[in-house]
């Protein structure tokens, strides 16, 4: 496939593989801030590939991964209400709240639906005008504009039975708390390529300038994580620190200004809870007061009860970079795709479930 | 869940289009890339285009690699 395969080639792999041995002398820590990128770098072993001078660690970019239960068990609530159809990613389906999975309250007779895009859930709601449908608002930048597309179209059709529950995380300001926080120290970050196609190179610059961090922005294709790699590794071996693209045919340093316009438009910045992480100062988008119509949280009388987290599962310090999956005690044992206890099992992106499959530490 | 994939625009209808998506047709939606033409290729994310894809700086960035790589550019 055109602007795929061309950038899986093992011989391209193998020189630039080369240039980073070559090049690499001072011991580096970097996070692949995106579970998108989590899963390339397991899928075609990058970790293993790369001199010992550099070490991986692997961030919070699972939009799954890191909602918290608090706002997971509102879904829940919302799904067992009467004439109320739950629309969602997949990944969500699985994902144990409190007390139950969405895929739990499915079985037990709530309309719980997987779609592919907010159109399949506008379309479902102008088949259905009886009956509420809510769209379960779960995704960084890359798909907030998406949703917050779907609410201007259902604004413009005159659509009043679509609903949002916003759960929108942003990058830049959690990418900040743990940097803050100081529990990992990080010497260059992959910054996430999907996400900069929407809000482009420049919200990166803080971390270059005030945190003394080279950041590359990547994409998912084993050589460009591999060329990303090898810009920070150039930039630590000149003592630089800038934001770079290592993406040029799918990001601009602007980003894309029609779905940044779509977002502000519909969204403006709140608090947010991340899990593992607590509240983060402006990492969330709720509704604009214009489109509050459309927000589930107001239109429907949600009471999700006492929130508790999962037992000894220790995703949150996973999603902070502080512990590897290999640190936890259900790991493998009572933890597994099949059966998840933390989200990083259940997404595909979440990073126990990139360890789980690609078998990284079961070698020894 | 930011996974996007390239697809090339075969026909636009309003701020809609069908697309080509590894030998599969599907109808994304424009709202976000109303630049995109027919011919065009645009990564997808969730139904929606979200970049156009910059095919000069596609053959730049093969070309820097194959640089590096100690191929010649009519190899790639």
């Amino acid at each position: 496939m055109k602007f795929i395969t061309e950038f899986r080639r093992s011989e391209l792999a193998e020189g630039i593989i080369s240039q980073i041995h070559r090049k690499s002398k001072t011991p580096a820590r970097f996070m692949e801030f995106c579970g998108g990128h989590t899963v390339t770098i397991f899928r075609y072993g990058i970790r293993q590939v790369l001199p010992k001078t550099i070490d991986m660690v692997s961030g919070p970019g699972c939009p799954v991964c890191v909602t918290a239960n608090a706002d997971l068990d509102k879904a829940i609530a919302l799904a067992q209400i009467p004439d109320v159809i739950i629309t969602t990613f997949g990944d969500m389906l699985k994902v144990p709240g409190s007390h139950f999975s969405l895929q739990e309250v499915k079985a037990d007779g709530a309309d719980v639906r997987m779609v592919y895009s907010t159109m399949d859930a506008l379309n479902l709601a102008e088949r259905n005008p009886a009956k509420s449908v809510v769209f379960l608002g779960i995704g960084f930048e890359t798909t907030a504009p998406t949703i917050a597309a779907s609410i201007l179209q259902a604004e413009e059709e005159g659509i009043r039975n679509y609903y949002v529950l916003s759960m929108h995380k942003l990058c830049p300001p959690v990418i900040r708390a743990i940097l803050d926080s100081g529990e990992v120290k990080l010497h260059g970050l992959i910054c996430p390529g999907h996400v900069s196609a929407i809000i482009g190179s420049h919200p990166w610059e803080f971390i270059a300038r005030d945190y003394g961090i080279p950041c590359v922005v990547a994409g998912f294709e084993p050589t460009d994580v591999l060329q990303c790699v090898d810009m920070l590794v150039a930039q630590i071996e000149n003592g630089e620190s800038n934001v770079e693209i290592a993406y040029r045919r799918g990001v601009r340093p602007e980003g894309n200004q029609q779905a940044l316009k779509c977002m502000e438009q519909v969204f403006e910045p709140c608090p947010a809870q991340w899990r593992g992480m607590g509240e983060v100062p402006d990492s969330g988008l709720k509704l604009r007061k214009e489109y509050q119509h459309f927000d589930a949280e107001l239109a429907f009388d949600i009471d999700p009860g006492p929130t508790h987290e999962p037992r000894g599962c220790i995703c949150g310090d996973i999603l902070r970079g502080v512990k590897t999956p290999l640190d936890c005690t259900l790991f493998g044992k009572a933890c597994t795709p099949e059966y998840p206890i933390g989200p990083c099992m259940v997404s595909s992106e979440g990073t126990c479930s990139a360890y789980y499959l690609y078998g990284e530490g079961f070698e020894g | 869940m930011c996974l996007a994939i390239p697809a090339l625009i075969k026909f636009i209808e309003d701020k809609e289009a069908d697309a080509e998506i590894g030998g599969i047709s599907r109808r994304i939606s424009l709202w976000l890339t109303p630049e995109a033409k027919v011919g065009d290729y645009v990564l997808v994310h969730t139904g929606y285009a979200i970049s156009t894809l910059d095919q000069e700086e596609a053959e730049e960035t093969l070309n820097f690699l194959r640089e590096i790589a100690g191929m010649d550019e009519e190899e790639g």
